[in-house]
Parts: C-alpha cells; sequence; structure tokens
C-alpha cells in the first residue's frame, strides 16, 4: 500500500505541484529588497555615518578644542591643532578626520564634552580620489550645517537611553 | 513592366512585410521576455527586479541589447572563424524562420503549407546544429562539452515530442496546423483528450530549449556557460535572441497543438469578441510563463537523470499514448475525414 501511494504521488507530481504553487503564492508576497537609492531602510538615531561639526544656534562653533576626541580615537584618525582666539576662548586652527583611517567606533563622539563632534545619518559620501577623503575642519563644519537638522533629531531622540 | 510588377515585385513586397509584421514584433517579443522573465523571477524571489532604466525598468532589454551591440566582438584564435561565426546567425534564422507556418488566426498564415507539422519538427531538428558548431567552432573545453550535452538532449526529447505530436495528428486527421486548430473546434482542445501528453509536452520543450530544469548545457557550476563561453557581443546577443526565440516558437506550437490556437476558451459573446491572433498570443505568454514558473521553481537535473527521463519515462508513455489514441479512434471509427 505504501509503495502504491508512493507511485500515485509521483505519477500526480504532487510533490512538483507543491513546487510550483509554493512559487505561485510567494509571486504576490510583499518584496523585501528596497529600490535603494530611492528608498532606504530605517536607521536607528545612534547610526555612526560621516562626521559633523555642530555650531550653536547664535552661530558660534561647539568645539573647544579639549582634544579628548583627538586623545580616545582609537585609528588616530583626528588631528588637532588650537590657539586662544582674540576673544581669550580657545578654539580649533585645525580639525582634520583621515576618513580612510577611522573605524566608526562613535568613541570622538561619546568623548565630546559639547557635542560638537557627531557622527550622523550620512553613509554615502563615497569619493572618487583617496584626497577628498582627507575632511577638514571647513568640509566637518559644511557638513554640521547640512546636517544639523537630522543630527539634532538623531540626539534628542537617544537622550533617554544615555 | 507592368505585367514584371504584377508579378514579381508586387508580392514580393507584400511578402516582405507580412515577413516584418512577424519578426518585428517577434524579437521585441523577445526583448521582453527576457525582461518578463527578469521580474517574474524576482518576484517569486521576493525582490523587485530591474527597476532603474525607464519606469519599472521598462527600457532595461533595451539597454541590454545596445550593450551587447556596442562591446567588440572577440574571436578566439584557436577557433574557426567561418563556422565560429556562422553559428548564433543559424540558431537565430532557424528560430524565426519556424514562424513561417503559425497560424496567428483564421486564415492568417505566412505559409499554409500541408506539412506544417512536419517543417515545424525539422526546423526545430536543426536547431541543434547552431549549437554543435558553436560548441566545434569555439575550439574550447567548456563550450564543446556544453554543446555535446545540448546535441544529445535536445536529440532525446524530440522523440518524444515526435511521438507526442503524431496523437494529435490522428486526433486532427492532418498535418496542417490551421486544420489541427479547426480540428479542434469541433472536439474540443486537445489539452483536455491529451491532458497526459500536454503536461509531457511541456517538459519536453523546456529540455528541448535547453530551459531549466534541463538547462545542462549552461550548467554554470560545471560547464561555465557551456557552449556559448567564448562569444561576445552581438554573436553572443544572436544566441541569445535565438533561445528566447525558441522559446516562443515552442510556447507557440503548444498552443496551436493543445490549447486550440486561435480559438477563444468558450464560444459565446465576451469571448468571441476578442480577435483569434490575440487569443494566441494570451495562450503564449501563459506557457511562456510556466517556462520562468519552471526556472524559479526547480533545481537542475543531473545528466544521467535528464536522459533517464527523457528514454525510459517520456518515450514509453508518449509511445503508449500513440498506441492509445490510435487503438481508440479505430475502436469507434473516429477517425476525421482526411480534409486538411
Amino acid at each position: 500500500m505504501a509503495t502504491l501511494d508512493k507511485v500515485a504521488r509521483t505519477i500526480l507530481w504532487q510533490e512538483l505541484i507543491k513546487g510550483f504553487a509554493l512559487t505561485f503564492r510567494y509571486m504576490f508576497k510583499r518584496k523585501v529588497t528596497l529600490n535603494y537609492p530611492y528608498e532606504r531602510g530605517p536607521l536607528s538615531p545612534r547610526f555612526r555615518g560621516e562626521h559633523a561639526l555642530r555650531r550653536y544656534p547664535n552661530g558660534e562653533e561647539r568645539c573647544i578644542a579639549c582634544k579628548l576626541c583627538e586623545a580616545i580615537c582609537p585609528a588616530q584618525a583626528i588631528t588637532i591643532e588650537s590657539e586662544p582666539r582674540a576673544d581669550g576662548s580657545r578654539r580649533t586652527t585645525r580639525y582634520d578626520i583621515d576618513m580612510t583611517k577611522c573605524i566608526y567606533c562613535g568613541f570622538c563622539e561619546e568623548a565630546c564634552p559639547v557635542d560638537a563632534i557627531v557622527e550622523g545619518p550620512n553613509d554615502a559620501f563615497a569619493a572618487e580620489t583617496r584626497a577628498e577623503l582627507f575632511y577638514t575642519k571647513e568640509k566637518l563644519l559644511a557638513n554640521g550645517e547640512r546636517w544639523e537638522r537630522e543630527i539634532a533629531a538623531n540626539l534628542e531622540r537617544d537622550a533617554p537611553y544615555r | 513592366m507592368g505585367e514584371l510588377f504584377t508579378s514579381t515585385i508586387w508580392p514580393l513586397t507584400v511578402l516582405v512585410f507580412q515577413i516584418l509584421a512577424i519578426v518585428v514584433p517577434l524579437l521585441l517579443a523577445v526583448a521582453y521576455l527576457t525582461y518578463a522573465e527578469r521580474k517574474v523571477i524576482a518576484a517569486m524571489q521576493l525582490r523587485q527586479g530591474p527597476m532603474v532604466v525607464g519606469p519599472y525598468g521598462l527600457l532595461q532589454p533595451l539597454a541590454d541589447g545596445l550593450k551587447l551591440f556596442v562591446k567588440e566582438t572577440v574571436i578566439p584564435t584557436g577557433a574557426n572563424k567561418v563556422v565560429f561565426v556562422l553559428a548564433p546567425m543559424v540558431t537565430f534564422i532557424l528560430a524565426l524562420i519556424g514562424w513561417a507556418v503559425i497560424p496567428f488566426g483564421d486564415g492568417i498564415v505566412l505559409a499554409d503549407i500541408n506539412v506544417g507539422v512536419l517543417y515545424l519538427f525539422a526546423v526545430s531538428s536543426l536547431g541543434v546544429y547552431g549549437i554543435i558548431m558553436a560548441g566545434w567552432a569555439s575550439n574550447s573545453r567548456y563550450a564543446f562539452l556544453g554543446a555535446l550535452r545540448s546535441s544529445a538532449q535536445m536529440v532525446s526529447y524530440e522523440i518524444a515530442i515526435g511521438l507526442i505530436i503524431i496523437s494529435v495528428l490522428i486526433s486532427a486527421g492532418s498535418l496542417n496546423l490551421s486544420a489541427i486548430v479547426r480540428a479542434q473546434a469541433e472536439q474540443g482542445w486537445y489539452v483536455f483528450w491529451h491532458f497526459p501528453m500536454f503536461m509531457i509536452f511541456l517538459v519536453s520543450i523546456l529540455a528541448e530549449t535547453n530551459r531549466h530544469p534541463f538547462d545542462l548545457p549552461e550548467d554554470e557550476s560545471s560547464l561555465v556557460t557551456g557552449y556559448n563561453v567564448e562569444y561576445s557581443s552581438m554573436t553572443f546577443a544572436l544566441f541569445f535572441l535565438g533561445e528566447y526565440a525558441n522559446m516562443i516558437l515552442m510556447s507557440a506550437i503548444a498552443s496551436v497543438l493543445f490549447l486550440g490556437g486561435w480559438l477563444p476558451p468558450f464560444d459565446v459573446w465576451p469571448f468571441t469578441w476578442i480577435p483569434g491572433p490575440l487569443w494566441l498570443i494570451l495562450k503564449i505568454c501563459l506557457v511562456l510563463f510556466v517556462f520562468i514558473w519552471a526556472r524559479a521553481t526547480l533545481p537542475r537535473y543531473r545528466y544521467d537523470q535528464l536522459m533517464r527521463l527523457g528514454w525510459k519515462v517520456l518515450l514509453p508513455l508518449s509511445l503508449a499514448w500513440v498506441v492509445l489514441t490510435a487503438g481508440v479512434v479505430l475502436a469507434f471509427d473516429l477517425a476525421p475525414s482526411a480534409a486538411g
């Protein structure tokens, strides 16, 4: 009887039909892939992407050249030089991040006492030359201006867990 | 001059236009078949498929075609150049000339010859030459192995296809494809009378066109890509077009032999209102969907399994069905009058 059963299943293509039915059902399921450049997946507010230097709402740069980020950076990607400004406050004259060295660990962000250096939500900053990845202070401040809205929102969303 | 015009030039012009009316839509259909294949398989694998070129990726086939057209044709040093270049042309042309006898509607056929079925069978059998020429002329091991596999496989499954067609011929009493469709109008579609043979026919045309799950000639994992490894640019494109045009041709044959060609499924108003050629196209699309569906569903056969299936299962089954059909027709005196 078991043999007969097996033969009947083979002749009636039972397994084939099951398989075909499965693929047919899957055809109408929701797609799991995204149309990438136009659609993106959700990002955590903690996402560590491209760096940015922020400013206070009045336009003053936040960074006070304490060099904690430079000290903690495990890849030694950050280089800072500083001088007292005319008004007596200490500011950076040079703030470079070598993005080819950076390991995106987020320690700089954690170390910063004034939330000046942050890693923003931008993950699409590939460049065609190596030189473009040596970020200077100007580039980082420009990033800060460009991404301030998203960065501020992310910091606020993440604040309760810190 | 006037006589020359009416006797030669005008009929020739009409003929050329008729041929173009078949070939141009066919090539477009081939292009969009590749698109449909990618989309359907993507959907079955929960992906989106081509989305970038044009809205919903609709211009993707054109982009692919253009890319192949612009690339350089590389001819290997060891290759036999004449045969190497000839092979893709043979494949492509054979995939096209089969369409001459496919009836698109009642009386809408390029060449309404009495041996249409034989002609189709001959053309599809010749298709193996393009492949074996490509494999031999490439002077490459992979290509040659692919060609050997392909020819053995196509020869094996053609026998099953031939026997299946004989069952249909016994029922219809004609080798003329239009007559076969007309016979189905009287007797009902052969997919009902010869259902097991229809299924075997589907399996056989998968093997005949080297499609999944019988795509051993193009087995990436063991042959890199089979008989067309050494081809590039337009020579490759011609193989590709030929393969897909063959798929459409085989689907058309299946539609004509089993699914009633241009006939609507029910002979009542909303169905009879849709013109016959459209019904044929719909049926072809249905069979093509099965081709793609099978590709998304089934794993590849092993070569000995493929041969066993062809010779030990499909061949005896179709042979038995021929005997059965002939017996029933003889016993109940159902033989149609030799009209076609």
